[in-house]
């Protein structure tokens, strides 16, 4: 490990590593200093100017997210010059889109709106001109509203940096400028995955998961951990829930191993099932050629005599058990345990071959 | 995986064979993208398709379907005769060198090349990068494991990692990925024919001693036999009643058509499900059952990690959880099981596996471990092998290339292999209930190279018939360079074209595996 080094921050006399910057050094010692394009474990790029601070000696405020720290330094986070100008420049990104909380799903889960609220901003000093774009809703997944973008990037990093999808990336120039697939198309006709991590990180409603439109306020939505029904990564993911039903799928960095908060299409946007009507809802038994409900008691009573006859007739090993590479250990264990404790038989596998 | 998901980024170099990785295990994908691009990781793919990866590779190997053994040994021939393996590793850790050198030695990169269909010199370029990277970690799945040589497959995959010492290193690895949430943890629970929890045989007096004390029965000695047995005994009348819990194999099995027949000659076939699958339609009696999302457990992973699994919302109708319809049942046939919440199954499992001794429910409440966790401050095990292996040194085998059951001829030219799609998982009971997947990927298409294409008549989009000696099955091609010449891919999501009604039933001798990977087609416009 590297030497470490004094800075002050806000007064404070710090010890930090060289490469770190002020932003984590800040961080790391509980100083709060607001960002909007910054994703950690992403290139630090510099583009919003909010997390900007004063350094002692500097020709200008500096963006602490891309700035590394040296030896001396004196940073001052909350003096009139950094306040006023990170006032400046939300009120720019306000005034520069269609930022409508009273229709927007991230009402109340908005990093703009945020800032917003902690820079005491009344209103912004600029006319509120929105670029006018049309809605994407043109897949069933994910919805785009670019009217609402702050040209973060961070949808662009997500894609390249943490998936390396390499979908996503800025088209145009200056006021123009958009973020998007290649030729200016739409999800749907782009390469696309639809891993979804591009709305996870968006920190606005620029990108949002279309099945959970007008499924539920963030307030009102109860995330509960677990583990991905579908493939063997095993994805720590967020099922929210509201209504007792799941409105969306998020991740969640957080849980550290063994996705850091990525998903794919599968965990993220094939949780329908769960709600499904099809699903099997009362034990069904086979009469005269057609499944007919009947309650638990009876299929137990049904299942145990006929299997009870079976194995007197022709012995345990006449009897076989499929086991489930998608059930929980505790109920492969019991599975297990069933046939060979009470059939006598160790006639049970799974589909780990197939 | 002997290794963790998490090293596959920090690795040297990659050797990805028989895994379409990207589709399969996106997140993992992921990850070897990001060794690609961010840290300068050398990444081998090897694969008769085209698959994704090829874009993110240093060097792309397209072998024949069912001639892994071949590509292996080739590689190993020239890691031997370049000197460039760990000596040091080969005679303090493992056995076996000279027979499998003697083996390998016919295997040249050209005599390799004959048999795979990969130009020499790049089975030469592979085996320097694998050889000569500081740590490097093999990943593979079904497409080394579904042969008749399966386990000849992931033995040479072992033999090649051994002998470049990269067993028991972090960053190193023999790393099958595995393919449904909890197929790790089914294994490790015992749901097989020949083992009790954590891999404890049938056949050892001291562990059936060890299960007949805690469970107060007398317990069999004999093995079970596996799925694709079962079907073969129900069809010849032996086997009698079949209690199915989770599981398609009406659409997973091979030879769907003998598959259907045998399960209706069963007299009694219980189906315990979420759906009414294409089993359970076939079943005398159908228990709902709770999903993931309506009930508390722990599924294991690819790495071995023990996770929790949480409830989150209310099972429809009468719906239970599976554990809890089990217990209710062996209730029933005269064996109580008294567990009041899953956590106390998890803690008589932990006193009869000594890999997950330790695994309790307050201790994976953040994170999961990863077993062996033989007590309960043990931190987990993130790689095997560290110092020595579980028979003590490492066995190099001495294998010969055998080719697959089916190979093409006159009447049946082409040669089909099958896999999943990104979009759509095993028999797509679950998937094909999203819209915006089926939006994605609305219908099988079978993957056609355009040459072959041209020689049939056939555009992009028209419907296909595809016929085996098994059986026929009618799709819309979709004609793409992603398959070679003489080779088409078709997925095994859709009941519409369900393709193990073509699929070949040979077995690996020892693993039983059927060779989904390789059978005989005929392909024409329909």
């Amino acid at each position: 490990m590297d030497k470490k080094i004094t800075l002050t921050i806000d007064g404070r006399e710090l010890e930090a590593h060289p490469g770190q910057t002020i932003l984590e050094v800040a961080r790391g010692n509980g100083i709060f200093i607001p960002t909007l394009c910054h994703y950690s474990k992403t290139t630090n790029v510099g583009a919003c100017r909010v997390c900007m601070v004063e350094v002692k000696g500097a020709r200008s405020l500096v963006a602490s997210c891309c700035m590394p720290i040296s030896l001396g330094m004196e940073v001052k986070t909350d003096t009139k010059t950094v306040r006023d100008a990170q006032r400046l420049i939300v009120e720019l990104l306000w005034a520069s889109g269609d930022h409508n909380c009273l229709t927007c799903e991230q009402n109340g889960s908005c990093e703009l709106q945020d800032l917003i609220y902690w820079l005491k901003i009344e209103k912004p000093r600029f006319d509120i001109k929105s670029p006018g774009y049309a809605l994407e809703q043109t897949n069933a997944m994910i919805a785009r509203d670019l009217n609402k973008c702050v040209l973060c990037g961070r949808c662009i990093r997500a894609c390249n940096e943490i998936q390396v999808n390499e979908i996503l990336d800025f088209s145009m120039r200056g006021s123009h400028a958009k973020v998007g697939p290649a030729f200016d198309t739409d999800y749907i006709q782009s390469e696309c995955y639809f891993c979804g991590e591009c709305a996870d990180v968006c920190p606005v409603g620029a990108i949002t998961i279309r099945q959970a439109r007008f499924a539920g306020r963030p307030w009102e939505i109860r995330k509960v951990r677990t583990t991905c029904t579908y493939c063997g990564v095993g994805c720590q993911m967020d099922l929210n829930i509201h209504d007792g039903k799941i409105v969306k799928v998020t991740g969640n960095r957080d849980y550290g191993p063994p996705n850091e908060g990525s998903l794919c299409v599968k965990g993220r946007f094939g949780m329908d099932f769960v709600h499904s009507p099809d699903r099997l809802k009362t034990p069904l038994i086979r009469k005269n050629g057609e499944l007919k409900e009947a309650s638990w008691d009876e299929a137990y009573t049904y299942i145990a005599e006929k299997l009870s006859a079976i194995k007197q007739a022709n012995g345990p090993d006449s009897i076989v058990g499929f086991s489930s590479a998608r059930a929980t250990n505790e109920e492969n264990y019991l599975f297990q345990k069933f046939m060979r404790a009470v059939i006598g038989t160790n006639n049970v596998d799974h589909c780990a071959r197939l | 995986m002997t290794n963790s998901i998490e090293e596959i980024e920090f690795t040297d170099a990659i050797f990805a064979i028989g895994t379409n990785t990207t589709e399969n295990h996106p997140v993992i994908g992921a990850k070897i993208k990001r060794a690609v691009r961010q840290r300068g990781a050398k990444l081998i793919v090897a694969d008769p398709r085209e698959i994704n990866l090829v874009k993110y590779a240093t060097i792309w190997l397209r072998q024949k379907p069912g001639t892994d053994v071949a590509l292996l040994n080739g590689m190993m021939n020239v890691i031997i005769s370049e000197g460039l393996y760990d000596r040091q590793y080969v005679e303090t850790r493992t056995e076996g060198f000279e027979a499998m050198k003697k083996v390998v030695e016919k295997y040249t990169p050209e005599y390799a090349s004959n048999i795979t269909g990969v130009p020499a010199d790049d089975i030469v370029t592979a085996a320097r990068l694998y050889a000569e990277a500081e740590a490097a970690s093999i990943l593979y799945t079904m497409g080394i494991t579904q042969h008749t040589t399966g386990v000849d497959n992931v033995k040479s995959i072992a033999n090649l990692a051994m002998l470049c010492g990269n067993v028991g290193i972090e960053g190193g690895g023999v790393n099958p990925l595995r393919g449904q949430n909890n197929v790790q943890g089914a294994c490790d629970m015992g749901a097989l024919p020949v083992v009790f929890t954590g891999y404890q045989p049938v056949g050892s007096d001291e562990a059936r001693a060890k299960f007949e004390k805690a469970w107060g029965v007398t317990l069999p000695s004999k093995p079970g036999i596996t799925i694709v047995e079962t079907l073969n005994a129900a069809h010849e009348g032996k086997v009698k009643a079949l209690y199915v819990m989770g599981e398609n194999p009406m659409l997973s099995d091979p030879d769907l058509n003998h598959a259907k027949e045998a399960l209706r000659r069963l007299d009694l076939l219980i189906v315990q499900d979420i759906l009414l699958s294409e089993t359970a339609q076939l079943a005398h009696v159908v228990l709902p059952a709770a999903c993931f999302a309506e009930k508390d457990g722990t599924f294991s992973n690819t790495e071995r990690r023990v996770q929790m699994v949480r409830k989150a919302v209310e099972a429809p109708g009468q719906a239970k959880a599976d554990w809890k319809i089990i217990s209710e049942l062996s209730a029933k046939m005269g064996y109580p099981m008294d567990y009041a919440t899953s956590e106390d199954i998890m803690k008589e499992i932990n006193s009869l596996t000594p890999s997950y001794a330790g695994i309790t429910y307050d201790r994976i409440e953040k994170m999961g471990i990863q077993w062996p966790c033989p007590n309960s401050t043990h931190p987990g095990t993130k790689f095997l092998h560290k110092d020595r292996f579980s028979r003590g040194l490492g066995l190099l085998s001495a294998i010969e290339y055998i080719p697959p059951a089916e190979v093409p001829d006159a009447e049946y030219p082409f040669v089909m292999t099958t896999g999943r799609v990104l979009y759509h998982y095993h028999t797509a009971t679950m998937s094909r209930l999203s819209p915006g997947i089926m939006e994605r990927c609305p219908e099988s298409l079978v993957e056609i190279n355009p040459k072959d294409a041209e020689k049939l008549g056939v555009s992009a989009g028209q419907f296909v018939k595809v016929s085996s000696r098994r059986g026929e099955v009618q799709a819309k091609s979709e004609v793409t360079t992603r398959v070679s010449e003489g080779t088409i891919f078709m997925n095994f999501h859709f009941k519409e074209a369900a393709v193990n009604l073509l699929t070949n039933p040979a077995l690996d001798p020892i693993a039983k595996i059927p060779e989904y990977k390789v059978c005989a087609v005929k392909v024409e416009a329909a």
